[in-house]
């Protein structure tokens, strides 16, 4: 058999993130099947950042284990990082460059050559649909174009897998579902994926299963449709407010 | 040993790329950061170069102008390199977020701050050296040791770009960067034999100053400059380096300590 199917892309065994007295991650296990989008859920502070730094070996885990891609990230965060391809929540997009130039300046990091990363660049602007914009500063961009943005810096070194923190958090309607294409896109292309997100409908739209967390750990997990009926909820909002706590009609 | 563990993963790819994202992102600001290390020295050298030196014959059988040429420049390498690592850095570390997302790509917070570290130097170096053209053109560099000038210039930077890092890791507010330049940078520009010697001043002082990081690039400029080499040139040297090494690594491990949580 091969082996792609029967080890996990990712797992996390009993993982926990403490800042200080704080626990912030505590003591979550979960594992991530290759090709499939994986949601990670919860309110504000419930800890999916936290979680998505440790995996992308940007942040190491206080204790417990973490496989992700056959890797440890706090002892192979290079190889790792080569691997893999982030969506961070918050635009940290190079205002010193132009749209162009921080695609091929990253690219650089994944030791592109010059000509490559810029082959790669104006491809990947044409894939997000900004290749009239490569010229542009940062600051022109509208908050669309910059996640968009975002999102091809994240695919420069074809990332087997990607994490999405939060990708269309304020956007309009139709920018989300240009994105959602987009991912539907890269997933049949092979791409693991994990997604967070405040927003129920595209987690069931996008997401095989999900993990719900409140503070720090897991209080649901399994497939959006199964978790509805098990809840017997009208939708996954439902469930959302019923395990962290909030009533609909607060 | 964990800081030298950290040491050893800095590869010069990396620290050559961060290099290269630095030195893209500058075209932008080339004429802006051209002003204190190249116009500055320059405003400098022509006002009080003239004016002071109707006034004083000679300093140490030198002109007043070829006594301080080699001190502006020594000082243009340190704002250079100063300005870099303060103001820029603390902007990209903590307000454009540059540093998070380059830490999502292979590069690790070693390889980040050895880039900027570097750059900070080149572009000390960069103003420094457009300076250095100037003095030459006023005849105030005549011998070929003057172009050793440059690679002490890159290690002047150097020494100071480590410095600034360092004040750059430990500070949360970029107002406090005032207190760096009144308290150690302007300071130091004043006092650091560029003006008047400094056996000038009391021996308590002169002694002081002896322990801070410009003077030593100074001396070592003019001894180049008038092609001078002597005993203590080499001692000026090594203090640099060994000041440069020493907050090298503490710049390194206070920026890993800052940003990896
Ligand atoms: N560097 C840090 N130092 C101290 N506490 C932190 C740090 N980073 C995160 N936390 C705390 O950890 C908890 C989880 O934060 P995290 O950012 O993971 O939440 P989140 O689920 O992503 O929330 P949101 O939906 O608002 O993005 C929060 O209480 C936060 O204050
Ligand atoms: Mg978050």
């Amino acid at each position: 058999m091969d082996p792609q199917t029967t080890t996990p892309a990712l797992s996390a065994d009993k993982l926990t993130k403490s800042f200080g007295a704080f626990v912030a991650v505590d003591g979550i296990s979960f594992a991530i099947r290759h090709g499939e989008c994986f949601g990670i859920l919860g309110p504000n502070g419930a800890g999916k950042t936290t979680t998505v730094k440790m995996i992308s070996a940007v942040s190491p885990p206080t204790s417990g284990r973490l496989n992700v891609l056959g890797l440890d990230p706090a002892r192979d965060p290079r190889s790792l990082k080569a691997a893999i391809g982030v969506v961070p929540d918050e635009n940290n997009l190079d205002i010193d460059l132009s749209v162009q130039a921080n695609l091929e300046v990253y690219a650089g990091f994944f030791n592109f050559s010059r000509a490559q990363a810029t082959a790669k660049s104006r491809d990947l602007l044409r894939f997000v649909e900004l290749e009239d914009k490569a010229e542009l500063d940062i600051d022109e961009l509208s908050n669309g174009m910059k996640r968009r943005l975002l999102l091809a810096r994240a695919l420069l070194n074809d990332p087997r897998l990607l994490i999405l923190d939060e990708p269309t958090a304020a956007l309009d309607p139709s920018i989300r579902h240009q994105l959602w294409d987009k991912m539907r896109d890269l997933k049949t292309r092979g791409m693991t994926q994990i997604l967070t997100t405040h927003y129920m409908d595209e987690a069931a739209r996008m997401c095989d299963r999900l993990i719900i967390m409140n503070g720090g750990k897991i209080v649901e997990n399994g497939e959006p449709l199964a978790l509805i009926e098990k809840h017997g909820q009208p939708d996954l909002e439902g469930v959302f407010l019923k395990l962290t706590g909030r009533k609909l009609e607060e | 040993m964990n800081l030298l563990r950290s040491l050893a993963t800095i590869s010069p790819r990396g620290v050559l790329k961060m290099w290269e994202r630095d030195r893209r992102a500058f075209r932008k600001v080339f004429w802006v950061s051209m002003v204190p290390t190249f116009f500055g020295p320059l405003i400098l050298m022509l006002s009080l170069g003239t004016g002071v030196g109707t006034l004083v014959s000679s300093v140490q059988g030198l002109t007043y102008q070829q006594f301080i040429a080699p001190g502006l420049l020594a000082s243009s390498a340190m704002l250079g390199a100063t300005y870099s690592c303060t103001y820029d850095c603390f902007v990209r570390l903590k307000y454009q977020k540059v540093y998070d997302a380059i830490l999502a790509t292979p590069l690790n917070i070693e390889e980040i701050v050895t880039g900027e570290l570097f750059w900070g130097a080149t572009r000390g170096l960069l103003g420094a050296g457009a300076f250095l053209l100037v003095i030459t053109a006023f005849g105030l560099a005549k011998s070929p040791l003057a172009l050793a000038t440059l690679p002490l210039l890159f290690i002047v930077g150097l020494m100071f770009a480590v410095l600034g890092m360092t004040f750059t890791a430990l500070i949360s507010d970029v107002s406090l960067f005032t207190h760096y330049f009144t308290m150690f940078v302007t300071p130091l520009f004043l006092f650091s034999g560029i003006f008047f010697p400094v056996q000038n001043l009391p021996s308590w002082a002169a002694g002081l100053i002896e322990a801070t990081p410009l003077l030593h690039c100074v001396r070592a400029t003019r001894c180049l400059l008038n092609s001078q080499v002597t005993g203590q040139f080499w001692w000026d040297i090594l203090y640099v380096l060994a000041v440069t090494l020493i907050f090298f690594m503490a710049s390194i491990y206070l920026m890993r300590r800052r940003i990896v949580k």
